[in-house]
């Protein structure tokens, strides 16, 4: 059987828990569901360390355990708790190396969902830390981008945000880049929209619309590479930034970076630009294919 | 004439003639930004870093603003410091850091972010990590700060080697104490099942309280003192009277020598650091 982004993180946990290369924290780790099944059931002898519930001294005290290299995987369930957990992560651990020549390298593990979980809890929340210097930003949806941000991650010494998506726990296929001769336009997919591009060909080839496809790992740094640059110049209408979040943070950025690089217009679609409700009337959900679809019809045709 | 009490002395007095020589400095204007002093307040360091160094106690030390006299204290070197208030990359902070995130590496001192109280639960997790005896500094202000009482409650539940200095200089830049609550930081620590003390920064009340303290548990000391400077060295109060002016009344003609040798010392410091372009 296939090994799952789930079954993955569980091992990397357990490795670096039982081969002494540091500790795992956060709150309720050791709940029933030993967060969406992703931890092994380990306990503070163990190194699985449960923090009490306050968040901001949560994120502070976590950087206080990587500034002493003690290799923290620091794991906050949601990434809206991040605006609490952040403060120190983005203002110590990311500077200290900067200013000071004390590396403080933290994996943290921020956990998007979304579906009936109101305005906060809800959705990714990357761009609260791409804007920050000094950090790392990645969102891995496959087995084997999990393991290799990891392997970065041991192999630096730099804090690491890591945008997670429990709706990718379950997902056991590394996702291919699609790269065509002449296509309408490239999108460039981060996190859960990632997996809606299988979807996505699918339904643009009914539309006759062709596409690229060029998955995002590393959200920051961001670097272009030369396939994508030709594939973007390439395209006949431009791009696309599809995201988790709000567009007016990393999704945006990457598109500007795009647009510098090759002159082509990058649009962006995300979360709507409202607060998301509980009732599945009110949600904020990340685009789906048919969502996609209908905004590249709309550039296409000049809407 | 007490031994302890006269090296407190030297430390604090070489403290407080250093902090005067920066407020010259930025007076001649060769300050060019805002800057801390810790003037008055320097016979807490100066008392916490003798009796430690009598202990043969090395601890990890968190700073924020206001910090010079633990950096002078724990013997990290003036010079660095110096420039590091010139903003030059030979400073402490690689000329980063300013006033208020300096540190020392070969002293074991770490720079504060400029998030107030962050230090707290920073050095909480540190400690947590070393097992190292670990001491951490923060003001009265600071000490209100939300997450300062999240890790307070969790170096208590760990039984972490840690102990908690709060500089209560009653004053949050001119915002007294009594206005911002009606609580102390010893009474929230006692709550958290800690040990902790309200004293005044007296050098033998301090030594009274750190005599047999050995950072095997946590431990929260709420220092009352008095601050010279204002915050962001911007001016000085005309009535203050600080532990360091009783303490030179007291001590006699030793302190007296002492006093003036540090002056000179703290002069000729800075003016030789003034005359490298």
């Amino acid at each position: 059987m296939a090994t799952t982004v789930r079954d993955t993180i569980k091992e990397i946990t357990r490795n670096h828990l039982s081969e002494g290369k540091g500790k795992c924290y956060g709150q309720c780790l050791t709940a029933v569901g030993w967060v969406g099944g992703t931890l092994p059931e380990m306990y503070e002898e163990d190194g699985m360390v449960e923090f009490s519930m306050a968040d901001v001294a949560g994120g502070a005290i976590a950087t206080g355990i990587a500034l002493a290299n003690g290799r923290p995987i620091y794991v906050v369930r949601y990434q809206g708790f991040q605006w609490y957990n952040l403060a120190s992560i983005v203002n110590y651990a990311a500077k200290s190396k900067e200013i000071w020549n004390r590396p403080c390298p933290i994996f943290v593990r921020s956990i998007a969902m979304e579906g009936g979980i109101g305005p906060v809890a809800g959705s990714s929340h990357h761009s609260l830390a791409h804007r920050m210097p000094g950090i790392k930003v990645a969102s891995p949806m496959t087995p084997g981008e999990y393991q290799h941000v990891y392997d970065c991650f041991m192999n630096e010494d730099e804090p690491y945000y890591i945008s997670e998506h429990r709706k990718s726990y379950d997902n056991t296929e590394e996702l291919e880049n699609i790269i065509l001769p002449k296509a309408d336009f490239t999108i460039f997919p981060i996190s859960i929209t990632r997996l809606e591009m299988k979807k996505l060909v699918e339904l643009s080839k009914q539309e006759n619309i062709y596409l690229n496809i060029i998955h995002q790992l590393w959200l920051k740094p961001f670097i272009i590479e030369d396939s994508w640059k030709i594939a973007l110049d390439n395209s006949k209408f431009g791009g696309l930034v599809t995201d988790d979040d709000y567009v007016e943070g990393t999704a945006s950025s990457i598109a500007n970076e795009l647009s510098l690089a090759t002159g082509k217009r990058v649009w962006t679609l995300g979360l709507e630009p409202r607060t998301a409700g509980f009732h599945p009337t009110v949600d904020n959900l990340p685009p789906s294919a048919e969502q996609i679809i209908k905004k590249l019809k709309q550039i296409k045709h000049g809407i | 004439m007490n031994s302890y009490r006269l090296k407190a002395f030297n430390k604090a007095s070489f403290c407080r003639h250093f902090e005067n020589q920066v407020y010259k400095a930025a007076q001649d204007k060769h300050i060019k930004f805002p800057f801390y002093l810790s003037a008055g307040q320097e016979y807490i360091p100066a008392a916490i870093y003798t009796i430690l160094e009598e202990k043969g106690i090395d601890p990890n030390v968190f700073i924020q603003h206001r910090g010079h006299s633990h950096y002078l204290c724990k013997g990290a070197d003036p010079i660095q410091l110096i420039d590091e208030l010139l903003g030059r990359k030979t400073g402490c902070a690689n000329g980063m850091g300013g006033s208020a995130s300096i540190h020392s590496i070969e002293k074991n001192i770490f720079g504060h972010d400029g998030l107030m109280g962050s230090q707290v639960p920073i050095a909480v997790g540190h400690a947590y990590e070393t097992r190292k005896p670990t001491i951490v500094i923060m003001g009265d202000a600071s000490a209100e700060e939300d997450y300062v009482l999240g890790a307070l409650g969790w170096a208590s539940t760990k039984n972490l080697p840690i102990l908690f200095i709060v500089e209560d200089n009653n004053l949050s830049i001119l915002t007294e104490k009594k206005v911002r609550r009606n609580w102390e930081m010893d009474s929230v620590a006692n709550a958290f099942n800690m040990k902790a003390f309200n004293i005044s920064d007296d050098p033998l009340i301090i030594q009274m309280y750190m005599k047999d303290y050995d950072f095997s548990y946590p431990m929260l000391l709420n220092i009352q003192t008095t601050r010279k400077y204002w915050h962001a060295g911007a001016g000085q109060d005309d009535n203050y009277h600080t532990r360091y002016e009783q303490e030179l009344q007291e001590l006699g003609s030793e302190a007296l020598k002492i006093d003036m040798n540090n002056k000179l010392l703290t002069e000729k410091l800075w003016q030789q650091q003034l005359e490298i372009q």
